[in-house]
């Protein structure tokens, strides 16, 4: 009788990284069909063609590396970086950008470290940055939410998408570029005059933040992540915003709420933050990475040049994160005084 | 009511423990040979003390032990030596080792055992002596001689005596089944332990998926109105380690690098109070012991009372292995356990389990992907440490890093490896590193120790190369104060030149080292 040799544990839990990232896919569901829903089919054609690109890429890079390209596309590791990335990026975003920035998320935010876990920054947010800085204009160009403008069915979407001329006809300041542009009026007077605002956060963007953060919940229940990064940001960022709120006046950043439930706070919050290999790897370094996050979040909107800011949050705390592990590090069994109890 | 503590981390992997029938008992055949290794035990093998031919009694000595850190062999019934020669056993490395193997003459005929009752009126030193002559080491899987767990100095006073009944891997029953069936033995083993450490307490740990253990324990107790606290505890793998059930137990934390007696506790397994009890009041060694014999590939997963050195492939014919290969044998529990690497190797007294599992029940590892670093392990672990840093260190060799990770305060329970979505073996890089590091501080030592010689040599030639110096200066002064007295006389300055170096050398004999 031949006998196996291998060596303990040999049982093992059913945890499996490709099921993580399906779940983080299934969990994007809601706020794509909010986003859907508010802004017209774009959000969606930019993750299929985004995931196309991706996978190519993967794909490619993985079998020039001489390893089995199959087995690094099937972790589905690469969609969730390129649906993320995707949903970040404009809607009616012509292919190109798509293209680019999912490229550069894959090629340059992942595979030259060495692929699925060296990746020291997120690398849907290196895409997006990259994008933001090399194509201000059309990365600026959000489409107006329904209600307010015609949203373009699907024919006219691929049209934008892949004959990107008439891209005026479907951009709109989103709630975060009125206040950043406001020099004057009353919190309460742009409410008056810019329709797409509300205090709440502004039409259809208070409703895909819902909808991101009921997927977040959903991840915590099947405890893809643990709490700590998210709520440590959003805490951080309502904090912040509780301070630097005024009542109202025309040098105010916003109420806490608006804070919360405008721009992509929830997406940042439950699906960028937590992207395990680029954050803090303790608990407690997980804390302080989501606190400094929302708290860099809040400072950059409201004192920097960009209307959102999650991206360039994100990628500074990435390059801190070895910091954070390294004064953070748990205390281990034993080595508290002699006989202590438990710390 | 004792508050029970909570440690960090752990898992809950199915238990699969009714498959071998807890509680149930039986006898496992006495095989044609016995294969007995010299080394059942963490420590100095012991020395065969008889030779190939001679007739040997069950409970005789058939080895015996080498100092402190050993413990000797029993026979486990009556036969013939027939060599004494290297043999196959289990062991994590897949090594042979020396064994003594006896032919079984099937009549079963012992040596007349002289026990006592009256334990109590004898000192501890003799009470442990008694126990290290009965060959009695730790049951739990480690194998520490239980004679030098007993004596842990004047320095450190030991105030509770525990039981460790966690047995909290999956499948293994060894433990329930004794409670359950050797109840009052375990209790009476409790006592004469306490007695020889001077515990003041005396505390049985047993996990809450145990009734039947627990309810044999509890009357066992009453029935002897003994002063014993009986502590159970939510199920929860590893509280059976022994640094967990402490800190579940006693809110306290042993010291790392150190031992519980630090902390005022012994910590034994139930089946080495009842080997102790054997021990004293029966007079009777360490032959036998209770393995669980389990896993779908079985027909007939059970718990056995077997003899000491019958080989793993005479219990798993015993047990009905439905052999389909590759199988996979693994002695011990699937967390924590190692594969077998030949069957015929003997089980020891530290085997508790012998686990055959069909290829779906434990599948063989996937090929591990890439650390996404999700923190799972970290969650898992019940030493708070990272495991997921721990293996990058390990694989980068960083020496220092796993220092400050601390390493040598993993127990290598496999949680963290359970856990893990990219289905690393997390604790075989562990292993790995861990001997590295004990190789190259060997190494150091060793390098150390020669340099320190080298540089003391060193030294003292310098100081007897400075020594000679500063005599012949002299000597060559009062040489030349002498010539100048006397008128130079070359040849008197001669002679006393050549008498000078003969004292000299007299007195320095040359340096040979
Ligand atoms: S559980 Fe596995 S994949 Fe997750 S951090 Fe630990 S080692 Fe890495
Ligand atoms: S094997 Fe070591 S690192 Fe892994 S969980 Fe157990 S103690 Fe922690």
């Amino acid at each position: 009788m031949s006998l196996l040799k291998v060596t303990s544990p040999h049982a093992s839990g059913q945890s499996r990284v490709s099921a993580v990232m399906r779940d983080v896919l299934v969990a994007t569901v809601p706020g794509v069909l909010v986003l859907t829903g508010y802004f017209g089919p774009g959000t969606l054609i930019n993750i299929i063609l985004g995931g196309l690109v991706a996978i190519a890429a993967e794909y490619a890079v993985v079998a020039m590396r001489g390893r089995d390209p199959r087995v690094a596309v099937s972790d589905l590791s690469v969609l969730v970086t390129s649906t993320l990335l995707c949903i970040a990026l404009p809607p009616y975003a012509p292919w190109w950008l798509i293209a680019i920035g999912v490229l550069t998320s894959v090629l340059l935010g992942k595979q030259v470290f060495g692929g699925l876990g060296y990746n020291p920054f997120n690398p849907a947010m290196v895409g997006y940055v990259v994008l933001l800085i090399s194509f201000p204009v059309q990365m600026s160009a959000w489409a107006p939410p329904r209600g307010l403008a015609e949203v373009p069915g699907l024919g006219d979407t691929l049209r934008h998408v892949f004959a990107p001329t008439t891209i005026d006809a479907v951009t709109a300041a989103t709630p975060l570029d009125l206040l950043r542009q406001n020099t004057g009026l009353l919190f309460d007077d742009l409410l008056r005059t810019s329709a797409e605002l509300t205090s709440w956060g502004g039409i259809g963007w208070f409703e895909a933040n819902l909808a991101f953060l009921v997927g977040g919940i959903w991840l915590l229940y099947r405890r893809v992540f643990t709490w700590h990064a998210p709520i440590a940001m959003l805490v951080a960022l309502a904090v912040c915003a509780l301070m630097g709120y005024d009542g109202g006046s025309s040098e105010s950043g916003g109420s806490a709420l608006f804070h919360l439930f405008s721009g992509a706070t929830m997406f940042a919050a439950f699906f960028i933050i937590t992207d395990p290999v680029s954050s803090a790897v303790s608990n407690r370094g997980r804390l302080i990475f989501g606190a400094l996050i929302g708290a860099l979040i809040y400072l950059i909107r409201t004192l920097g040049n960009y209307p959102d800011a999650v991206a360039f949050a994100v990628l500074i705390l990435n390059f801190c994160a070895p910091f954070i592990d390294h004064y953070t590090q748990p205390k281990v069994y034993g080595t508290g005084k002699a006989g202590s109890k438990e710390t | 009511m004792r508050t029970v503590h909570d440690i960090h981390g752990g898992i809950h992997p199915p238990e699969r423990k009714a498959l071998s029938r807890p509680g149930e008992l039986t006898d496992a055949p006495i095989p044609p040979q016995l294969v007995m290794p010299l080394r059942q035990h963490l420590g100095v093998p012991a020395q065969p003390t008889v030779e190939v031919g001679d007739t040997v009694l069950g409970d005789q000595q058939i080895a015996a032990a080498q100092g402190v850190m050993s413990v000797p062999v029993h026979a486990p019934t009556s036969g013939t030596v027939v060599a004494i020669e290297s043999r196959p056993i289990a062991h994590a490395s897949g090594l042979e080792d020396q064994c003594i193997v006896i032919e079984t003459d099937g009549h079963h005929r012992c040596l007349d055992a002289v026990g006592t009752d009256d334990w109590r009126a004898l000192d501890a030193i003799t009470l442990v002596e008694r126990i290290r002559e009965a060959g009695i080491a730790g049951m739990g899987g480690a194998g520490f001689p239980t004679a030098v767990k007993l004596s842990p100095g004047p320095e450190r006073p030991i105030e509770t005596l525990l039981i460790n009944g966690t047995e909290c891997e999956p499948y293994i029953t060894a433990d329930d089944t004794l409670m359950q069936c050797h109840a009052d033995e375990l209790i009476e083993g409790a006592q004469i332990l306490a007695h020889v450490v001077s515990a003041d307490a005396i505390l049985i740990g047993i996990e809450d998926n145990k009734p039947g253990a627990i309810a044999a324990v509890e009357a066992a107790i009453a029935r002897a109105d003994a002063d014993i606290e009986l502590a159970t505890f939510p199920t929860k793998y590893p509280s059976g380690g022994e640094k967990q059930i402490i800190e579940i137990l006693t809110g306290q934390q042993v010291p790392s690098g150190g031992i519980p007696a630090d902390i005022g506790l012994v910590c034994v397994n139930p089946g080495t109070a009842v080997a102790a009890k054997r021990a004293i009041i029966d007079g009777k060694p360490l032959t036998h012991r209770i393995v669980t014999l389990t896993g779908e590939a079985l027909k007939n997963p059970q718990n056995v009372s077997a003899c000491l050195g019958t080989p793993i492939t005479a219990l798993m014919a015993h047990a009905g292995l439905n052999a389909i290969a590759p199988q996979r044998v693994i002695h011990g529990g699937p967390m924590m356990g190692f594969a077998v690497s030949n069957l015929q190797a003997p089980i020891t007294k530290i085997t508790n389990c012998l686990l055959a599992p069909t290829a779906t029940e434990l599948p063989v590892p996937e090929p591990a992907k890439p650390c996404i670093r999700c923190g799972h392990c970290a969650e898992a672990c019940p030493a708070s440490l990272l495991p997921q840093q721990l293996y990058w260190y390990a694989r980068a060799k960083d020496q220092e890093q796993l220092a400050e990770h601390r390493l040598f305060d993993c127990i290598e329970c496999g949680a963290c490896a359970y856990v893990c979505p990219s289905q690393i073996p997390l604790v075989q890089y562990y292993r790995a590193a861990k001997g590295q590091i004990r190789d190259s501080e060997q190494e150091k030592r060793r390098s150390d120790n020669s340099r320190g010689r080298f540089e003391a040599r060193q030294a003292r030639l310098e100081t007897e190369a400075a020594a000679r110096e500063a005599k012949r200066a002299a000597r060559k002064a009062a040489a030349q104060s002498k010539a100048d007295a006397e008128g130079a006389d070359p040849i008197q300055a001669a002679i006393e030149r050549a008498k000078a170096r003969k004292a000299d050398q007299d007195k320095e004999p040359e340096q040979t080292s």
